[in-house]
């Protein structure tokens, strides 16, 4: 995708499908998990052609799910490790949430709520995927005890509630930080959303000379600044 | 049986509002299985298959009289049988009618997410209404005597229906009607009580003095109730739970955590969408773009 002159690569062409994929299976999921978890929400089977359809495509969409979301762990384990700053910044939250960013420590390319989402998926998602198979009573019911599967499905819903509360949080973030949402569909960023959002990660690709989304590392970055930039 | 009204409910899985109930001046009833008066011919066994129609594949011998070896989607009822020793070495034979035993509170009914897919009538049966069934395995999670079977076929989940269609109409269940020693009895729970009663006080006076009642409280009691010699230890009859109740991890995923996930989500969502309301979209200020184009430009700048 073209991007306009001047903005920055937030997100890579494949980090962006592989993200829609792992979201496209996530909303399937909580609709088909949710119809078997609340009697009152058993009408959502419906989207899926009736509850004996929701009960047999829901581990196949979580099975997805997880090979979707190694990608994404693949993809962007690197920036979400934590660090030090991130105490600071998470220390200075109430002027995070009142818009007021201006000083408050600099943001590298994900901040700590970023990271927080990130890594409590990476957590959940093969919590759900393991407790999953314990459950998924056509292939898998000689493999566990009954008693094994009455505590799995007791930890598939509370890590399935866990993350879904995660995942409000992410799209609530997404929607109120304004430019995110293209940062994801057609990937790019203006520099000043940079500034004011994530200005470590600003510096570094100024720095560097990099478009994004990471900086250039160490060769690259030399041979551009030795063409006279 | 769904098409026909029953109108009977006192529970029906999956379900917030009150099941259709009016016509509920009936008795319960009770399935008295009394093993010490079981021969273990299986004529129950094959009355079970010979009224629903069932007919599950041939198995292989597996070294005991039990045959087949475990109940099965086809197989709703299934003689137990168990050589047993008492302290003083003599040999028992304890034979037991395996099967569902109606519980009064039936765990299949709390776990299944299926409306409609359980349903217990007033007199005490525990029902599974197929056309309902998704096919998820919740009520074996939900059963503390391991009973439901789920068909790899249709994907329904099977068990003994206390034949709800001939009790339904005033007959007995056909196991009753074919044991040929009388040790399957059908009636009012309470006669069947009064009729247990009396044959513990036969038991007893033949020696076996921890005869009893198995009626088990965890569950609320059930609709298939057995008089056993040992009734002080239920489990060494093939497995007979001791003291069986729905598992607490059952409870917890189908009690206290359904309202309060429900709540959690909700609580987030509304968080989320009174944030907008007070502090509103971060966007990004002409400043922002200016201070950025400073940064990116510097370098042009320099020499």
């Amino acid at each position: 995708m073209t991007h306009p002159k001047g903005t920055l690569t937030r997100n890579t062409t494949a980090a962006r499908i592989n993200h829609w994929i792992t979201g496209g299976c996530f909303v399937l999921l909580v609709l088909s998990g949710l119809s078997m978890f609340h009697p009152m929400l058993f009408f959502l089977s419906e989207l899926f052609g009736g509850g004996q359809w929701a009960r047999a495509i829901h581990p196949w969409i979580g099975t997805v799910l997880l090979v979707s979301y190694a990608g994404l762990i693949v993809q962007f384990w690197r920036d979400n490790l934590w660090s030090r700053d991130d105490i600071a910044w998470m220390r200075a939250i109430h002027r995070v949430l009142v818009n007021e960013e201006e000083g408050v420590p600099e943001v590298p390319r994900f901040n700590a709520g970023q990271k927080f989402v990130f890594w409590s998926m990476a957590l959940l998602v093969p919590v759900l995927f393991l407790t999953g198979l314990a459950i998924w009573e056509i292939y898998f019911f000689p493999y566990t005890s009954i008693e094994t599967q009455r505590i799995a499905v007791l930890i598939h819903s509370l890590a399935a509630i866990a993350a879904i509360i995660v995942w409000i949080v992410h799209v609530y973030a997404a929607l109120w930080v304004k430019g995110s949402i293209r940062a994801m569909t057609q990937g790019y960023v203006t520099p000043g959303w940079a500034w004011r959002h994530h200005r470590k990660w600003l510096r570094s690709l100024a720095a560097s000379g990099s478009p994004g989304p990471r900086p250039r590392s160490g060769d690259n970055a030399a041979a551009r600044s030795r063409k006279g930039r | 049986m769904a098409d026909l009204q029953s109108q009977d409910y006192i529970r029906r899985s999956a379900s917030t509002m009150t099941p259709p109930s009016i016509r509920n001046h009936e008795q319960e009833v009770a399935k008295l299985i009394d093993v010490s008066r079981c021969i273990g011919c299986k004529a129950c066994q094959s009355a079970c298959m010979e009224w629903n129609n069932l007919r599950p594949e041939i198995g292989h011998f597996e070294g005991s009289y039990d045959n087949p070896h475990d109940l099965d989607p086809s197989t709703w009822t299934l003689m137990r049988f168990t050589e047993w020793e008492d302290e003083e070495g003599n040999l028992e034979w304890l034979i037991r009618k395996d099967g569902c035993m109606h519980c009064e509170d039936p765990g299949c009914l709390k776990a299944c997410p299926a409306p409609g897919a359980i349903v217990q009538y007033a007199n005490g049966i525990v029902d599974f209404i197929s056309e309902n069934c998704i096919g998820c395995g919740y009520c074996v999670k939900g059963c503390p005597f391991n009973i439901p079977r789920i068909n790899p076929v249709d994907h329904k989940s099977y068990k003994c229906t206390l034949c709800s269609d001939r009790v339904g109409v005033g007959l007995e269940p056909a196991c009753v009607k074919a044991c040929p020693t009388g040790a399957i009895m059908f009636g009012s729970k309470s006669d069947m009580t009064v009729w247990a009663g009396e044959r513990i006080e036969e038991l007893k006076s033949r020696g076996f003095s921890n005869a009893g009642l198995y009626d088990p409280p965890g569950v609320s009691g059930t609709h298939v109730m057995y008089v056993l010699h040992h009734a002080d230890r239920p489990s060494i009859y093939a497995g007979l739970p001791d003291r069986p109740q729905i598992s607490g991890f059952v409870g917890a995923w189908k009690g206290i955590l359904k309202p309060v996930a429900l709540a959690g989500i909700a609580f987030t969502a509304v968080a989320g969408f009174f944030h907008w309301v007070v502090a509103g979209p971060n966007e990004v200020q002409p400043e922002d773009e200016a201070e950025a184009r400073h940064l990116l430009h510097k370098g042009d700048d320099a020499p």
